[in-house]
């Protein structure tokens, strides 16, 4: 079912919030996988405030959907998520990356309450995913699993792995979502080792891939009902975005894999987010 | 022969190889444990996980030739609430897959029970690629992982059913298989991280695991007629490591002699050698093992004697210790 126009202004009100927060995070870490984050931030929004079945005051809830940040590094986004689905106050996120913090440059299950798995080693996200599908298929539990990575994640071979698995063993209940932002840390992925035609190698692989605008919130929810509705074959929902999303001098900078920031900066970066916002307000 | 302690004591377990214990140990488990599953990767033969599937079609995945996606689906179908038997050859679970078994298994501490064949060199003639000799050092390396290697079918067999105790991951290693046994019967304790005094002695202790642990008793028997009185442990569980078991050798005969299928670099001799050093006992000590080299080509039972892992080998270093020289005799061809 398409989202109404309220609850399109909802997940952008609340988007543009989160994106405010990476900068806070970048600066009270002393740095983060800023571009990354923003790339993926309104997928998580949209899977975290409208589709994963999730109670922050029961986080081990049996029936729960699992999520895996396969792509790690975009702690600064999923750990501010997580953060305001009402896991952990916000005041935490003070602590990240300082001695004894829950919160790290990548997310820790072991620590990180709402966290189901640690990832962030770049590869490991779809084989647990198809492990897990796999076991609560088996034992005929419908709880779904959602597993995020990168494009550039997708050089590894375990994901291939893990991609053939998914399909050969028809399992619809594991989602695989690419955040297609076009940049690894050296150089575009078409220039360090391509990986087009992407579609084509999920769709040979069993899949059946949807494309979309992975910061159209009218796209991004359509592409997730058809994938929480998959009976026949698994879907792989690849969202082409943009490597540093709403801040003007990061979007699709090399630079703004990784970086820190100053006040000036930050301020910089919140006042391009918050224009980018005006527009769509 | 009979194995105990299951509902096939039928079998003959000097019959039966390590791997096929293993795989009708885990059968029986199943009937008792509905979260028991199976995890392979294209070797459900050999690793025997066929006779689980047998009896159990529907509990056995085969995720292809893909070691790094068999050991992180392991971790996830943990997650999920399974208890999952992973299985390959050592060195696929240890190298191929190190990493997700340090990250996705053992750093996240689930019940994943990973169960490596064709340990150590005993598929010899399949090649060095083949051989694994390092799986010691990388597994006590990582916390969390209890690491287990049973001397026998019958060892292998208590020990399947043992690591279901342990609320975290386990590495145990078993050979190809075609050791002969050390035990007659399940008629002695198997306790994780207890070792069996197996023969008693007064002048040297061997501490040994796996198919050094036979070896080691018949060279305990030669070396008794020779006046030679030797103690052996089957020290199965490496880690974590009996100390008492280490300690009271040490004061009891005063020399040490180390047998392992391993590099002597971070394996069995190396943990001993810790609790030696650790708890001030300076007595003669020797790590007997490769000797930080890659194995030989060879069928298994050849390269045992070529790197003196046989009865004849550990006895020739248990008289060095003993300040005998052994005769002389370079020709390993009549071992």
């Amino acid at each position: 079912m398409p989202i109404t126009p309220d609850e399109k202004k909802e997940l952008q009100r609340i988007a543009k919030e989160l994106r405010l927060t990476v900068i806070d995070v970048m600066a009270w870490a002393g740095g983060a996988h800023v571009g990354g984050s923003l790339s993926c931030l309104d997928l998580l929004t949209a899977l975290y405030f409208k589709y994963l079945k999730i109670d922050p005051e029961d986080p081990d809830w049996d029936e729960r959907d699992w999520f895996i940040l396969s792509k790690g590094h975009a702690a600064a986004s999923y750990i501010p998520v997580l953060s305001k689905r009402g896991y952990f106050p916000q005041e935490e996120l003070r602590t990240f990356n300082h001695f004894g913090s829950p919160f790290a440059m990548h997310p820790d299950s072991n620590k990180v309450v709402g966290c189901d798995v640690s990832a962030g080693s770049l590869g490991h996200g779809l084989p647990i995913a198809f492990g897990l599908g796999l076991g609560f298929k088996y034992q005929g539990k419908p709880n779904k699993v959602v597993c995020l990575m990168g494009d550039g994640e997708c050089c590894e071979g375990s994901i291939w792995e893990a991609a053939m698995s998914i399909a050969h063993y028809g399992l619809t209940n594991v989602i695989p979502i690419v955040d297609r932002n076009m940049l690894m840390i050296d150089a575009t992925t078409e220039e360090e080792i391509g990986l087009e035609p992407f579609a084509d190698k999920w769709r040979a692989f069993g899949f059946e891939p949807l494309e979309i605008d992975g910061h159209d919130f009218d796209a991004i929810t359509a592409a997730l009902d058809t994938a929480w509705n998959a009976a026949e074959k698994p879907v792989v929902i690849i969202a082409r975005t943009v490597k540093g999303k709403g801040v003007d001098f990061m979007e699709n900078q090399l630079a703004y894999h990784y970086a820190a920031g100053d006040s000036e900066m930050c301020e910089k970066a919140k006042a391009s987010i918050e224009a980018m916002y005006k527009e769509v307000e | 022969m009979a194995v105990t302690g299951t509902n096939w004591t039928c079998y003959d377990s000097s019959t039966m190889t390590s791997r096929e214990i293993y795989g009708r140990t885990l059968a029986e488990l199943a009937k008792s444990d509905p979260r028991v599953v199976a995890l392979t990767g294209d070797l459900e033969k050999s690793t025997a996980l066929n006779l689980f599937g047998k009896e159990f079609p529907e509990r056995l995945f085969n995720v292809g030739i893909a070691e790094q996606n068999l050991f992180g689906a392991a971790a996830g179908m943990a997650k999920s609430g399974l208890i999952p038997f992973a299985s390959t050859f050592a060195i696929f679970a240890c190298l191929r897959a190190g990493e997700q078994i340090r990250t996705d298994i053992a750093y996240q501490n689930v019940p994943v029970k990973i169960i490596a064949t064709h340990a150590g060199i005993s598929f010899g003639h399949a090649g060095t690629t083949h051989h694994c000799t390092e799986d010691f050092a990388i597994m006590r390396a990582i916390p969390n992982m209890t690491v287990i290697c049973p001397a026998d079918g019958i060892e292998t067999s208590m020990a399947v059913r043992a690591c279901m105790e342990i609320d975290g991951p386990v590495y145990m290693r078993i050979g190809r298989g075609f050791e002969p046994p050390c035990y007659e019967d399940e008629d002695h304790e198997f306790t994780i991280g207890r070792a069996n005094v197996m023969r008693d002695g007064k002048d040297l202790t061997i501490i040994t695991c796996g198919i050094g642990v036979l070896q080691s008793l018949n060279a305990a028997v030669t070396l008794a007629e020779e006046g030679i009185d030797v103690r052996v442990v089957n020290m199965h569980t490496i880690k974590p490591l009996d100390r008492e078991a280490v300690i009271a050798a040490a004061r009891d005969t005063g020399k040490i002699l180390t047998v392992e299928e391993h590099n002597v670099l971070g394996g069995l001799g190396d943990a001993v050698a810790s609790v030696l050093a650790e708890e001030g006992i300076g007595i003669q000590f020797k790590k007997h093992g490769l000797q930080d080299v890659f194995s030989a080509i060879g069928y298994a039972e050849d390269l045992y004697a070529y790197y003196g892992l046989d009865a004849n080998g550990i006895a020739d270093e248990a008289r060095r210790m003993m300040g005998i020289e052994p005769n002389d005799d370079d020709d390993w061809e009549d071992e």
